[in-house]
């Protein structure tokens, strides 16, 4: 497997192994990700393409008996190291979840959450900031009159976009998507896509999803993973017209999946 | 971002977070803790009751506060017999209950009618005794313990429980009103559990043909049999260390009888009865022992329960 | 010999009455004990109940002194027993996945739950009222707390496991710290449940009778001395129900219809809370 030539890395995965106690989840994972490009993973269920997603945050330790190994750099830094704090790590990595999972709260304080974890804003900036990151998430007009309502009283794609909102708003460096449509139907889905392809501009994205049509749309960068090995990574458009792997060709192609 | 949050914060940070998981840390321990202290404590004041009586406490019949001879057996025997009767009324009738509930029941009468059974069982149980003395035993005495005689009384061997006079209260008067009081606690438990039962697996069942109560006993009652075991633990645990609905119609005589019209008494209701009266540290400690003992039976009967769910859940872990 | 199909049929018809006969048999006695509470009751509640204290023997009175060291010590046993269920429930729930604390705990949790209540009393009898040498409201408040402790352990820890990991996991993702997560994420999300917990063990100490007994025991003055004897309504009843005196239990029932009531207008509440919260989702 021949990595393309990433210019100038965000992420750069070395040699990655991820285990669930006994259970191999991750075999030896290399790539990089590209800076503010959209990097997409597929694969079979199972194949651990949201395992890896929750390693790039270390989502993993909220549970016991599961391990990683290798090295996942960082603007140089090494992320799976011990000394890495891991509520900083998570602020810089946002995520989005399969499922919307809007706090108990209203939707102006879903938004202020994560800021008020580390800044602390006025009450006025707070309000720009919420403002904007609603904007970004194309979700403002729908909400700039409700703000106050709970963030569960909106529709499952308003709370996707709202959670999209929650995680910019801290102004991550990456954020990581997690099937962020899977539960969506088709017109929330394609107001997602737009989204994720805004984001791009100021954003590295890292997203998982099951839908090839959805990667081959928004991705610049594709990874097909199966039985937790990473197949075969390219450039979206290599990967879809000209794959050089038979199993990826299979997969994309249905024969497989 | 990275230039607002100093070390300093981030060290604060994390002192919270030790200083919350180590509080709900300690809370957690306070409670394991309770039971060792509650344990320790019962068994430090029983010492001197165990030492004048040793093993034979549990055996012994005696308790003669006079001659400060004291023996549990009369009422071990009344705890334990007492929470029988009630199970083997709570049982059959909670599982009609919760079998009306789930599959007879018209839909609009279901809310209400299991609402107005969970609210039997927060009646407090002094209410219970109460009326269980007022109410429930003179009519008790007066028409059903004579026909109870005149129908079982001349038979061998069942005959001796149906012994002597009729007077309301007494060990079987004791062991129904326990009854009442559990059915609600042991249907309320059916009833959830039979709710759950994928409505696919009946179907399937009543696809065959099968009647509505071979659906339930074939089907609906194997697939719950963890939870309805579990139901009726808690309820056996209830009756178990009842108090107040027990002691106003046991009678509270230390006598042992064959008959189930004769008065008798609880652990819990001898000590709420004579507790705060009894003179003398080998009275109290006796009393106290029997505090303890009921305690065991009560850890025993749980414990028991956890193992056995702990198999039954083991056994369909394999089977599947 | 009867088909087997015939023979089914009588089965299932016969059994199905007998189920409907069980109805009929809970709801009998529910009905009887509330109409006997009403009955008797009701004549003995009037406003007399609330202004007057327990009286001597053949004398008219009220309930005053019990109805109040009632609602103290039961208002005092849940803010004692409240955070610490709500503490260990958390742990329970939010950090209990390794070690032995918590399997140790929940187990002897759910013994607690069910250990008799009067053994709960001898306990704080051996602990505190010999120690100190008489009983008083502070000792009943105890008593009531350890009876709080467990069902709010166990209501916060079902409550909490039912969020789901996903809300816990989004609030992690922003970067919170853990014990941020559980007190404005998921101490949030469950809190209609965790209420609905605290208020059952509210009904439940409400009605408790067997662990005052040697603990509160009883006061037939006004008493705002928590080191004292203090009176309350479930050992007044007790105790004037017992009584050959007919003023002492005219009175006893209109307590016994006042608990009644009271106690499942909480459950009623409770009921209602949760549901509402349930609904929700």
């Amino acid at each position: 497997m021949n990595p393309p030539h990433v210019t100038a890395p965000k992420v750069i995965v070395r040699d990655l192994n991820f285990y669930y106690g006994k259970f191999h989840a991750l075999k030896s994972i290399n790539m990089d990700i590209a800076e503010k490009k959209v990097t997409a993973f597929i694969g079979p269920s199972g194949c651990g393409k949201s395992t890896l997603l929750r390693v790039f945050n270390r989502m993993y330790q909220l549970y016991p008996g599961q391990e990683a190994s290798g090295e996942i750099l960082m603007d140089g830094a090494n992320i799976l190291d011990k000394k890495q704090d891991l509520n900083i790590l998570r602020a810089k990595m946002g995520m989005v979840f399969q499922k919307p999972t809007p706090f108990p709260m209203s939707i102006f304080d879903n938004v202020a959450f994560g800021v008020k974890l580390y800044e602390s804003l006025n009450r006025r900036d707070m309000a720009e900031r919420v403002e904007w990151a609603l904007r970004k998430a194309a979700l403002w007009d729908e909400v700039k009159d409700k703000l106050n309502q709970s963030g569960t009283s909106l529709s499952g794609g308003q709370q996707q976009r709202l959670c999209i909102a929650r995680g910019i708003a801290v102004k991550p460096e990456v954020v990581l998507l997690d099937e962020p449509a899977s539960a969506l139907d088709p017109i929330s889905t394609s107001r997602i896509e737009e989204l994720i392809f805004e984001l791009k501009e100021d954003y590295t994205i890292a997203i998982v999803t099951h839908n090839m049509q959805q990667a081959a749309r928004v991705s610049d960068y594709t990874a097909y993973m199966y039985l937790g090995e990473l197949i075969e990574f390219n450039d979206t458009d290599t990967i879809f017209t000209t794959p050089k792997q038979k199993a990826t060709e299979d997969y994309i192609t249905g024969k497989f999946g | 971002m990275s230039k607002i949050h100093s070390a300093a914060t981030l060290k604060r940070q994390h002192l919270f977070d030790q200083i919350f998981r180590n509080t709900t840390w300690l809370f957690a321990f306070l409670v394991f803790a309770l039971l060792a202290a509650i344990l320790g404590s019962l068994l430090i004041g029983s010492m001197p009751a165990i030492k004048a009586f040793g093993f034979g406490f549990l055996f012994n019949a005696d308790w003669n506060p006079v001659t400060e001879k004291f023996g549990a057996l009369v009422p071990i025997i009344g705890t334990l017999v007492t929470s029988i009767i009630a199970l083997s009324i709570g049982i059959p009738v909670s599982f009609g209950i919760a079998l009306f509930l789930t599959e007879m029941s018209p839909p609009w009468l279901r809310r209400p009618l299991g609402t107005a059974i969970e609210l039997l069982a927060g009646i407090p149980s002094i209410i219970y005794g109460m009326w269980g003395l007022f109410v429930f035993a003179p009519l008790f005495a007066k028409y059903v313990q004579p026909w109870l005689q005149g129908t079982f009384g001349k038979l061998p061997v069942i005959g001796l429980l149906f012994e002597g006079a009729p007077m309301g209260i007494g060990i079987l008067t004791a062991g129904i009103i326990l009854a009442i009081m559990v059915i609600p606690f042991i249907s309320a438990v059916m009833r959830d559990v039979f709710e759950i039962v994928p409505p696919m697996l009946k179907e399937s069942a009543y696809g065959l043909g099968a009647t509505t109560w071979e659906v339930v006993w074939n089907v609906v009652l194997p697939y719950t049999k963890i939870g309805v075991v579990g139901g009726i633990m808690l309820g056996l645990g209830r009756a178990l260390g009842e108090t107040m609905a027990v002691t106003f119609v046991i009678g509270n005589a230390h006598q042992l009888h064959a008959s189930l019209f004769m008065p008798g008494n609880s652990i819990a209701s001898a000590l709420a009865n004579e507790f705060t009266e009894a003179e003398g540290e080998l009275y109290t400690s006796a009393l106290i022992e029997l505090g303890l003992i009921l305690f065991f039976i009560t850890f025993i009967v749980l414990a028991s329960a956890k193992i056995l769910l702990i198999q039954l859940k083991k056994r369909e872990g394999n089977a599947t | 010999m009867i088909p087997i199909y015939t023979r089914r049929r009588i089965v299932n018809a016969f059994n199905l009455t007998a189920a409907m006969l069980a109805m009929a048999f809970g709801l009998f006695w529910l009905t009887w004990i509330l109409f006997t509470l009403f009955q008797k009751g009701l004549g003995g509640v009037g406003i007399a109940i609330f202004t007057q204290m327990t009286p001597p023997p053949g004398s008219a009175g009220g309930l005053l002194n019990a109805i109040a060291g009632s609602v103290v010590m039961a208002t005092l046993a849940t803010l004692i027993g409240t955070p610490v269920g709500i503490m260990a429930g958390t742990y329970l729930a939010e950090f209990g996945q390794r070690g032995w604390l918590a399997p140790t705990t929940r187990f002897i949790n759910d013994i607690l739950l069910s250990a008799p209540s009067i053994v709960i009393g001898l306990f704080i009898y051996a602990v505190y009222v010999a120690r100190v040498g008489h009983f008083s409201g502070w000792a009943g408040t105890l008593a009531l707390s350890l009876i709080v402790i467990p069902v709010v352990v166990r209501t916060t820890e079902d409550m909490l496991r039912l969020i789901p990991d996903s809300l816990r996991e989004a609030a992690a993702a922003l970067g919170a710290p853990q014990w941020k997560v559980v007190t404005l994420v998921t101490w949030r999300a469950s809190k209609a449940g965790m209420v609905t917990g605290v208020l059952l063990a509210v009904a439940r100490i409400s009605g408790e009778t067997a662990p005052l007994l040697f603990t509160a025991l009883n006061n037939q003055f006004w008493n705002a001395d928590m080191n004292r004897p203090m009176a309350n309504l479930p050992v007044v009843i007790f105790q004037f129900a017992m009584s050959p005196y007919a003023d002492w239990q005219k009175l006893a029932w209109a307590g016994a219809l006042l608990i009644t009531l009271g106690v499942l207008g909480l459950n009623i509440v409770a009921r209602v809370l949760f549901r509402k919260k349930t609904s929700f989702n």
